[in-house]
């Protein structure tokens, strides 16, 4: 689950790592009431979950209370590409001497998190990193030690920060490492960490992934889920447990593991159909499970033909076989479907698949077959439809 | 010879009693895995299908001699169950469970790492089937059988699908490994490539990556150095869309953002041939192993 910007910085702040005060606010009123309180001049944030906002006009700076205005009403309820922006962070402003960057990262390789920093922040972070990888300090951490106050000194030093900068930085960097490990982040980044004029150091962003098998652990850090940002069939499937990435494409897919949909998505596509969505109905699917997966493909219009691919493990043939016939019970679909079905107890379920005679229903033995046979059904339906 | 389970694994089954847990160890039993022993805290000296079931690890080798686990409790309590098998000094621990956090993997890992002879594999894994000798997991064993191709893979269901049409072309497995696509996997592909290299059955290895991390990267690297046997891969996910990344570091730690394209790339730099779906893969395997297919369906 990725946190907006604000939410990250409330969640650093609860672990020491220092953050420039600020308020959230949904409205223009909020966002006066919070300037006031903070300030002048102050910075008008958009809280959104894509970058690039600052370019878009999404952050503006307001040197008083009529600027705080303008800007809070220009800002909320703006589009950002694609994003509706619902909330402001209103920060005070901060004098920016020095940019640089910071981040914990799970290495799956290693096996332990990656602390890295440089000195050269802001926005061009990546072209640093495939021009000057030596930039970037790097350091992996004992997860049964933890992070220790040697770790901070070597990153400091490695990246050549300043000398008078090497005991907060390490002690930004320790707090920001209590941070990761308590909240359980996948992912916590600052970019860009600012020095100011006073020889301060501070997260002026603060980009946080938390893992979402934790949130359980986590009922507050649960709650921040911003589902304003979420696309309404994505909502739905997390809401029933599947995942479900939309996509440009009119077939819709639907497969058990994330590889195997990856891989009919690239089957499809290299038979020349567009795929409408990844859909991983996940290990273990029940037939409900099954049923709420063609709800939540069905739901997308541009879909003219499904696809099932499904090689069973810990899933079984026959409960995929009652949620698909369930599902031809509740929403009588249009389209058709292609039925590929393999794996433990595949004959049952292709037997009471048979039982049923659902219309429009085809099987295909392989997966090949069952790709091509989608695609020639997909465009069978544009034909009519343009007929 | 074979990789991790063999005609010699006693395996303890911890979630034994759990729905899941019982309906595949019932599939593992009736494969021929010596299930010696399952693991529920409060349901000691009961037993699951005629399998005895301990509190804890530690009775269960100590009653049976168990030198296997497989880990089929829910995700919460899935660490606690991995260190108590190692701590009960149990050396290969198969772990099934999905979902487990990340910290908890982590903190796991590493202290699995200070035992070299402690492997685990997975979690969220589908298991490892030795055709003829085990069935440790939720592998549909059906669909495989004997012979000298290892195959390991990221994914469990594409696991099958490609050991699948390998079965159809008329080529069997020594074994088939699925290491998981967890954030910090108990096992690498690396990992179990030093597995095949040295096993005397296996001719030749497939191996099945997906976009994401920088695991393809790490094999290919190795098997340029260090295998000898002839190595088919297949990497999915080509046509997926530039996805949630996670942030700037990802792409920093992996050098190319994990894509696809780049993965073939350096897997077919090592000497790999890298198939573009499942029935190539099947099909370069077939070439490589120097056989006729018997079947193109």
């Amino acid at each position: 689950m990725d946190l907006l910007e604000y939410q990250g910085k409330l969640l650093f702040a609860r672990h020491g790592v220092p953050v420039p005060e600020g308020r959230p606010a949904g409205t223009v009123e909020e966002a006066l009431a919070a300037a006031d309180e903070i300030g002048y001049p102050c910075v008008v944030k958009a809280q959104v979950q894509i970058g690039g906002r600052g370019k878009l006009g999404g952050i503006r700076m307001a040197k008083d209370r009529d600027e705080a205005r303008d800007h809070a009403t220009a800002i909320l309820g703006m589009d950002i590409r694609g994003f509706t922006v619902h909330e402001v962070w209103v920060e005070r402003a901060s004098e920016i001497a020095a940019e640089y960057y910071a981040s914990i990262v799970f290495d799956r390789s290693a096996r332990a998190p990656l602390v890295m920093l440089s000195t050269r922040g802001g926005m061009d972070i990546e072209q640093v990193a495939e021009e000057d990888p030596g930039a970037i300090a790097q350091l992996h951490v004992d997860p049964l030690l933890g992070f220790q106050d040697f770790h901070g000194r070597r990153l400091a030093f490695e990246a050549r920060v300043d000398g008078d900068l090497v005991r907060p930085i390490g002690e930004l960097l320790a707090r920001l490492y209590d941070a990761f490990i308590a909240e359980e982040a996948l992912l916590v980044e600052v970019n860009p960490l600012i020095v100011t004029p006073e020889r301060e150091v501070r997260a002026l962003d603060a980009k946080v992934t938390l893992d979402d098998n934790s949130l359980f652990r986590h009922p507050d850090n649960a709650a921040l889920r911003n589902v304003s940002g979420e696309d309404p069939q994505e909502q739905m499937a997390r809401e029933r447990g599947l995942i479900y990435v939309k996509l440009d494409g009119d077939i819709g897919i639907l497969g058990n593991g994330a590889g195997l949909v990856m891989s009919t998505l690239d089957v499809v596509a290299q038979a020349g159909g567009r795929p409408a969505n990844f859909l991983d109905a996940g290990g273990g699917a029940k037939a409900e499970a099954i049923t709420s997966a063609v709800e939540v493909i069905l739901s997308n219009p541009k879909v003219k033909a499904v696809l099932f691919n499904i090689f069973g493990g810990i899933t079984r043939g026959d409960e995929v076989a009652r949620g698909l016939i369930e599902a031809f019970h509740q929403i009588n679909p249009t389209v058709p479907f292609v039925v590929r079905l393999d794996g433990t107890n595949d004959e049952e379920g292709r037997r009471l698949l048979a039982e049923a005679n659902l219309p429009n229903v085809h099987t295909a033995a392989t997966m090949n077959a069952a790709a091509e046979r989608v695609v020639e059904l997909a465009r069978g339906a544009m034909a009519e439809a343009s007929a | 010879m074979s990789v991790v389970v063999d005609a010699g694994t006693r395996l303890c089954v911890a979630g034994i009693t759990g729905r899941e847990g019982s309906f595949h160890t019932a599939n593992n039993r009736r494969y021929g895995t010596n299930v010696v022993a399952g693991v529920t805290p409060g349901k000691g000296g009961q037993e699951a299908d005629g399998v005895p079931v301990f509190d804890t690890f530690h009775a269960a080798v100590q009653e049976t001699g168990a030198n296997t686990a497989m880990v089929f409790v829910p995700p919460r309590f899935a660490a606690d169950s991995i260190l108590e098998a190692q701590d009960a000094g149990i050396e290969t621990i198969v772990t099934i469970t999905e979902g487990i956090p990340a910290h908890d993997e982590l903190r796991v890992c590493a202290h699995l790492g200070r035992n070299p002879r402690v492997r685990l594999i997975g979690p969220n894994c589908p298991g490892v089937l030795s055709p003829g000798k085990a069935n440790v997991g939720i592998i549909p064993a059906a669909f495989f059988r004997e012979g000298n191709v290892g195959v390991v893979s990221r994914s469990g269901t594409l696991t099958y699908q490609i050991g699948n049409e390998l079965a159809q072309r008329g080529l069997g497995n020594s074994s088939i490994v699925g290491i998981g696509g967890d954030p910090v996997p108990g096992s690498t592909f690396v990992d179990i490539l030093e597995l095949f290299e040295a096993d005397e059955e296996t001719e030749l290895i497939v191996m099945a990556g997906e976009i994401g991390g920088d695991a393809e990267e790490q094999a290919a690297a190795y098997i340029a150095d260090h295998v000898s046997k002839p190595v088919v891969g297949y990497i999915a996910g080509f046509t997926a869309p530039p996805g949630k990344t996670m942030g700037h570091a990802g792409a920093i730690v992996s050098g190319s953002q994990g894509t696809a394209a780049a993965k073939a790339e350096a897997l077919e730099r090592a000497g790999v041939r890298v198939g573009r779906t499942p029935t190539e893969v099947a099909d370069f395997a077939v070439e490589r192993a120097g056989g006729e297919a018997t079947n193109t369906g």
